[in-house]
């Protein structure tokens, strides 16, 4: 029998997607039955009270979570959010209900023994329900009591090898692609990049220093599938610098239809045979490539390396073998001032252990926006409000036409005054002596 | 309930204390056929919808087979991923950026034994737990935030419309039919803490009032400066009342300037603004971050206002579809939802997808809005 009548949410259990709905009611039981006979150190019937609260905003069309909570663990800034309902009385089981960010492994590859460990945690400590994962990429556990913190912090360090994520003004928990793990376009191993400065990172991570959050996300290609150029504040991306690899016999056989297209993915409706001309090069954004009816050719010169061609043949085109990333910087979300993607910074930067490089466009980075950032202001923003030529000065990074879709369309040219010959000074004697008053 | 310690001290913090350990290392988690050909992969093909084959360059191969989930996920129900991943996956598995889960196997009989086993799997409402899609051109699953599950800013649920939006979807996650991948990304609020602004499909919640201002606690829970400098439009002003007959420091918020963004909020409680009349979902379409073909664009609001209509958005739901039904029978291969807008132009956009076009859809932000205004004579009647 459940715990509170929550007929606008049953109606969600239908449907083919998962239901949630199904999902929690399930944990509900689970903790009902406790076939584990666990001693459970949160309320028992917290998914009961979820489903309620939850509800309630179905009814209210409104959140019923209040403002704010600042807990956490000995130490650290970040990690833990403080959460509590706003109706504690009706909603006892979720009246504190602090959710927990773990940091996931780079790719988010797991093996069942260690989620299983995870998850024997969180059943004895905490609501039984979790996000896998949050928009950052952490694993979220959603919902504990401010005296199991520490308790849980303690468990994960010391059963599961395993750290908090990060949250507030800290660099944030770094999130990645597959990357050359399992996939042919990776461009660099965005897996170890991402673990090494996550780990190089561990204090920007856990203590807050910094105006606002900052993201770190490594996509393996142009692709984009981690979306870093929409998501961070420093996006890595791979990409190459020699020519694109052309297998001329594996282009015959996808003529041929001996491959599929995109390696069968428009596969599910008749689009006609594969027509190399007008699916590729016909689409190909720079016109760079040709097709005589027997051998595909690319003047490399002119490629941008948008990935459709590898991505239509995958078997017979490949990227190049002098592979590393660019790093474009401040991607953001709306608020404050508008959403931003990030802008190119460095065009190509060589990806490899120990990467000193990378780190020292991250760490300039940082020492400029933690000396001018205002509070609560995305690295994105500084560099509207201060220029990005600041940007590349702080970085020691020389203008170059990469930098710009189109040079400035206005006239308003701030100078350095040792541009200038003579400095800004005038000679105003002699301005007068030539030009009477 | 007896409180069972973990081992810590609360009279001795830093005894023992582990920190800064960051993440496990990844290289633990690899499958074996993963681990062996790190860097070594020559080709891929998707067998049919939401089974990759990967082969390597040493002739190995891996079939992942690509399932749905609700990202709120119980640990039964990761428990029981656990079980398929042992009983077919040597206790491998993983997730993607879309909340998706992937099971890796050796053969393709592995593969077809695993579906088979994925789609017999239910919930006792129906739903799919292991629905098995999300390859090529298809709608993925949908990347989204807390809503009212967690959050204390939203101006929409995230769980509840995804869960309508993906049931309308569902025959497109299932298949590759489309002329392009579709990506779907839900924020309850402006925040958009999974960045929706760059989506095939965004869907954001917002809200049309002004804050509430309790003066009556304002000064004793918020610093009034920062409650001021938060507002991007300068329509919050320090200011002076009478509450009970006692002066008391406090805002004062001009509603002609307010465009409802939360930001004061964050900064101070006692200017809550969600409201039952006032909170909804605008749709944005024709975003993406790929950059193949095209350039990476943002999403552009194609719809300004959708009230929420718990427990199934019905009307979210049926503007959705259409927009992805006009855009599946029209655009060309390859061609994302926004290059499609573009080609036709925006004007034809809304008339094919029969969308009223406001005014609220003409951009008055800042200096960038200028450059979303027609300086030409070029355009459809």
């Amino acid at each position: 029998m459940a715990k509170h009548q929550t007929p606008l949410l049953d109606q969600l259990e239908t449907g083919p997607w998962p239901s949630f709905v199904s999902d929690i009611k399930q944990e509900a039981a689970h903790r009902a039955a406790n076939p584990d006979g666990l001693d459970y150190q949160v309320p028992v019937d917290c998914p009961d009270d979820l489903l309620g609260v939850l509800e309630l905003s179905f009814k209210d069309k409104e959140t019923h979570w209040k403002h704010g909570g600042i807990v956490g663990v000995f130490g650290y800034g970040g990690g833990v959010i403080g959460r509590y309902c706003d109706q504690p009385e009706m909603f006892p089981g979720v009246a504190h209900f602090h959710t927990v960010r773990l940091a996931q492994p780079s790719g988010k590859y797991y093996t069942s023994e260690y989620l299983r460990g995870v998850m024997d945690i969180w059943d004895l400590r905490g609501s039984g329900l979790t996000n896998m994962h949050g928009s950052t990429g952490d694993i979220v556990l959603l919902g504990t009591t401010t005296p199991q913190l520490e308790e849980i912090f303690y468990d994960v360090t010391h059963k599961m090898n395993t750290d908090l994520g990060g949250s507030g003004g800290n660099l944030r928990t770094p999130a990645d692609c597959l990357g050359q793990s399992r996939c042919e376009f990776a461009c660099y191993d965005t897996q170890d990049l991402c673990h090494t400065l996550t780990n190089d990172y561990q204090d920007e991570l856990h203590r807050p220093a910094f105006p606002y959050k900052f993201k770190f996300k490594f996509d393996g290609c142009p692709n984009g599938c981690v979306a870093s150029i929409a998501r961070s504040d420093f996006s890595v991306i791979g990409t190459w610098k020699d020519d694109i690899r052309i297998d001329q016999d594996r282009v015959k056989a996808y003529v041929a239809g001996e491959f599929k297209p995109g390696g069968g993915s428009h596969s599910g409706r008749d689009w006609g045979k594969f027509d190399i001309v007008k699916e590729v090069v016909d689409r190909c954004p720079t016109g760079c490539m040709s097709y005589d009816g027997a051998k595909l050719a690319i003047d490399n010169s002119n490629c941008t390396r948008c990935m459709h061609c590898i991505n239509t043949m995958p078997a017979a085109v490949k990227i190049g073998t002098e592979t590393g990333a660019s790093i474009l910087v401040g991607a953001k979300a709306p608020i404050l001032d508008g959403a931003q993607m990030s802008s190119l910074l460095v065009p190509f930067v060589v990806v490899e252990q120990p990467y000193d490089e990378i780190k020292e466009v991250i760490e300039n980075i940082w020492d400029w926006w933690m000396e001018e950032g205002k509070n609560r202001e995305r690295v994105g923003e500084t560099m509207k409000r201060l220029s990005f030529q600041k940007l590349l000065e702080v970085t020691n990074t020389k203008a170059m036409p990469q930098h710009v879709v189109e040079p400035r369309s206005n006239p308003y040219i701030f100078f350095k005054e040792e541009e200038v010959p003579g400095g800004f000074a005038h000679d105003e004697k002699a301005y007068r002596q030539r030009h009477m008053r | 309930m007896a409180f069972i310690s973990s081992g810590y001290n609360p009279d001795k913090p830093m005894e023992g204390r582990i920190t800064d350990i960051g993440p496990r290392n990844f290289e633990e988690f690899y499958p074996p056929v993963i681990k062996k050909n790190k860097g070594q992969w020559d080709y891929h093909e998707i067998v049919k919808p939401g089974v990759l084959k990967h082969v390597a360059l040493s002739g190995d191969t891996v079939y992942t087979v690509r399932v749905g989930a609700a990202r709120l996920m119980s640990v039964t129900h990761i428990r029981e991923i656990c079980e398929i991943a042992d009983k077919h996956c040597g206790g491998h598995l993983r997730f993607t950026t879309r909340n998706n889960v992937e099971f890796m196997v050796e053969t393709e009989a592995a593969a077809n034994a695993l579906v088979a086993d994925l789609e017999t799997r239910k919930f006792p409402g129906g739903s799919y737990k292991f629905p098995v899609g999300g390859t090529g051109a298809c709608v993925s699953n949908i990347v989204h935030t807390q809503g009212y599950v967690h959050c204390h800013t939203p101006a929409t649920d995230a769980s509840g419309p995804v869960k309508a939006v993906m049931d309308e979807m569902f025959s497109y996650f299932q298949s590759m039919t489309l002329p392009a991948m579709v990506r779907i990304s839900l924020a309850c609020c402006l925040n958009m803490c999974g960045a929706v602004h760059c989506s095939d499909i965004g869907i954001v919640g917002i809200h049309r009032k002004p804050p509430i201002v309790e003066h009556d606690r304002l000064d004793n829970i918020c610093e009034v400066p920062l409650a001021v400098s938060a507002c991007p439009t300068g329509a919050i002003k320090p200011t002076k009342v009478e509450v009970d007959g006692k002066k008391l420091n406090s805002v004062a918020v001009n509603a002609s300037r307010c465009m409802y963004c939360g930001n004061c909020y964050t900064m101070c409680p006692s200017l809550p603004l969600s409201d039952q009349e006032g909170d909804g979902v605008i749709i944005m379409v024709g975003g993406k971050v790929s950059n193949r073909i095209s350039m990476p664009k943002f999403s552009k609001v194609a719809v300004a206002f959708i009230p929420n209509e718990p427990p199934r958005w019905p009307t979210l739901a049926k503007v959705v579809k259409k927009i992805i039904e006009v855009y599946a029978a029209e655009a060309n291969k390859y061609e994302r939802l926004g290059d499609w807008a573009e080609r036709i132009g925006w004007e034809s956009f809304f008339e094919k997808c029969e969308l009223d076009f406001t005014h609220h859809l003409i951009d008055d932000f800042r200096d960038p809005a200028y450059f979303t205004w027609r300086q030409s004579t070029n355009f459809n009647f």
